[in-house]
């Protein structure tokens, strides 16, 4: 792999551009490797990159059924946070957001993190006294966040609403300024590249079709559209489609698969310098560096594997945004997407060994797993590695809905992720 | 936008009605160990192709009911009244 730098630019501006390097190979699969990770999105490259870099378990292969980072890594509205209330969920998340801050030097690939703050709005005086308790337990977990008032969030980010009498005015806010957003492209092709330069072989438009395991019931490879692969250990991390595969290797899974839309508009001069949302009216924006204002909201409210999304819900979540900026109802959109999200009862991740023998789990992210994907990457290395939870995912086993000790930040941070 | 069939009112748009989970799971006697706890509360089938489904015509009539969708193409293969087994 040719590193990238400024010289590597004006060397290949001189050379015509004709000298770049392939980002990574498009290796035929072999016949077996010592670890798969099904799932060539976020997760699943940031899994080869740290077991490749740290625990050099053998060969690696990443098989995917389309393209990488074609799933929901590319499917999401960008956004990093780590404003959570419980300590598990609080210490993971934000060693996550810290990765994200170097991870542009640690791959020599842009991802392009801009901390531009996470503004959530409040509605009410409940909503004042709810974001207290969110931003004290955020503080006693070592998280920085702190309380606006109303005419702090109208100063800072004066496209809001200001209307006193409006639907949904304004009481104040909740920020933490070290969120933001991350070019979700560049972290698959970040990932995928420095992966393949520690020898990954990522195979792409190979589908998984079933699981072959021994007579004590242990995994010793998996059927694919190009015929069998062999391996001992082999890696879930397919996000709304885990029920799908975990049914080829015959358990159960306690998640459900629904739809998560997300918009842009066309490009506009800059507008909005933060990341606004609101729990009350169930959506959020910000502006890409592009100009198009990216707007998400709450999953569709029935199962789903569609790719494409309700219009009911596309209906509220806009509505929710011309609330939240009035003139962005003047704005027309270019794309609207959906990506298929597996949520958990208590919208907590399951980083674990699963019930068959050398076959491990990183699913359940429900809408949250895009921000997780550093943290997430080398835990489930960790753990395929090791054999063992890595210490910051004991919380986030398979064990806890037997023993009832969820981890329900759907409850305790007022978000559905 | 999907249509659905309510049993009672005929064809109305999805966003008359609401979403009440997966069909067909009898709680377990209160004596029950926790594994079946657990596949009564957690575990669900969350195919993806014909799913049976729990809905209510909230902005309607007000009746629960069950049908079998399609979570890939939304198709509402069968309507079906509570207490009925799966066609």
């Amino acid at each position: 792999m040719s590193r990238y730098s400024a010289f590597a630019l004006l060397r290949n501006w001189l050379g015509g551009n004709t000298d770049w390097d392939p980002v990574w190979r498009s290796p035929e699969p072999a016949s077996s490797y010592d670890v798969i990770i099904i799932g060539a999105g976020g997760h699943g490259l940031a899994t080869a990159y740290h077991l490749a870099k740290h625990y050099r378990p053998g060969r690696i292969a990443v098989i995917d059924k389309g393209w990488l980072g074609g799933g929901n890594t590319g499917r999401n509205t960008t956004i990093v946070r780590s404003d959570y209330f419980y300590k598990e969920s609080a210490d993971f998340y934000d060693h996550s957001l810290r990765l994200y801050a170097s991870l542009s030097q640690e791959l020599n690939f842009n991802i392009m993190y801009s901390a531009r703050g996470i503004l959530n709005l409040a509605h009410s005086r409940h909503e004042v006294d709810f974001q207290r308790r969110i931003v004290n337990a955020m503080q006693l977990n070592g998280i920085h966040a702190e309380l606006l008032g109303r005419e702090e969030v109208l100063k800072f980010c004066p496209v809001l609403n200001g209307d006193p009498n409006a639907r949904f005015p304004i009481y104040g806010a909740m920020r933490q300024k070290r969120g933001g957003t991350v070019r979700h492209d560049a972290v698959a092709w970040g990932y995928a590249r420095a992966a393949d330069a520690l020898g990954v072989d990522i195979l792409q438009n190979t589908e998984v079709t079933g699981f072959r395991r021994d007579i004590s019931g242990g995994v010793q490879g998996v059927e694919t559209s190009k015929g069998f692969i062999g391996a001992t250990k082999v890696g879930i991390a397919t996000a709304g489609h885990s029920s799908v595969v975990a049914q080829m290797a015959g358990f159960r899974l306690p998640v459900a698969s629904y739809g998560l839309q997300a918009f842009v508009s066309e490009p506009v001069k800059p507008v909005l310098h933060t990341v606004i949302g609101s729990a009350v009216i169930g959506s959020y924006c910000s502006q890409s560096d592009k100009g198009g204002i990216v707007c998400g909201g709450g999953i569709d409210p029935y199962p789903s594997f569609a790719q494409r999304g309700s219009a009911a819900t596309m209906e509220k979540v806009l509505a929710g945004i011309v609330q939240l900026v009035p003139t962005f109802s003047s704005l027309r959109l270019l794309r609207q997407w959906a990506g298929i999200v597996d949520y958990t009862a208590d919208s907590s991740p399951i980083i674990d060994r699963s019930p068959v023998p050398g076959i491990y789990l990183n699913v359940g992210w429900g809408g949250g797993g895009f921000k997780a994907i550093p943290a997430g990457g080398e835990a489930f290395a960790h753990l395929i590695a090791k054999d063992e939870p890595h210490p910051l995912t004991t919380a986030f086993g398979l064990q806890r809905f037997r023993d009832g000790a969820l981890i329900d930040e759907a409850a305790a941070a007022g978000i559905e992720h | 936008m999907m249509r659905i069939a309510c049993p009672n009112c005929g064809l109305r748009d999805e966003r008359e009605f609401a979403y009440g989970g997966e069909a067909h799971i009898d709680r377990p006697e209160l004596d029950c160990d926790d594994q079946a706890w657990e596949e009564y509360l957690f575990l669900r089938a969350n195919p993806k192709g014909e799913h049976a489904e729990r809905w209510v015509h909230v902005h309607g009539c007000g009746v629960w009911f069950n049908l079998i969708r399609h979570t890939e193409t939304h198709e509402v293969v069968a309507v079906y009244v509570m207490g009925v087994a799966r066609p």
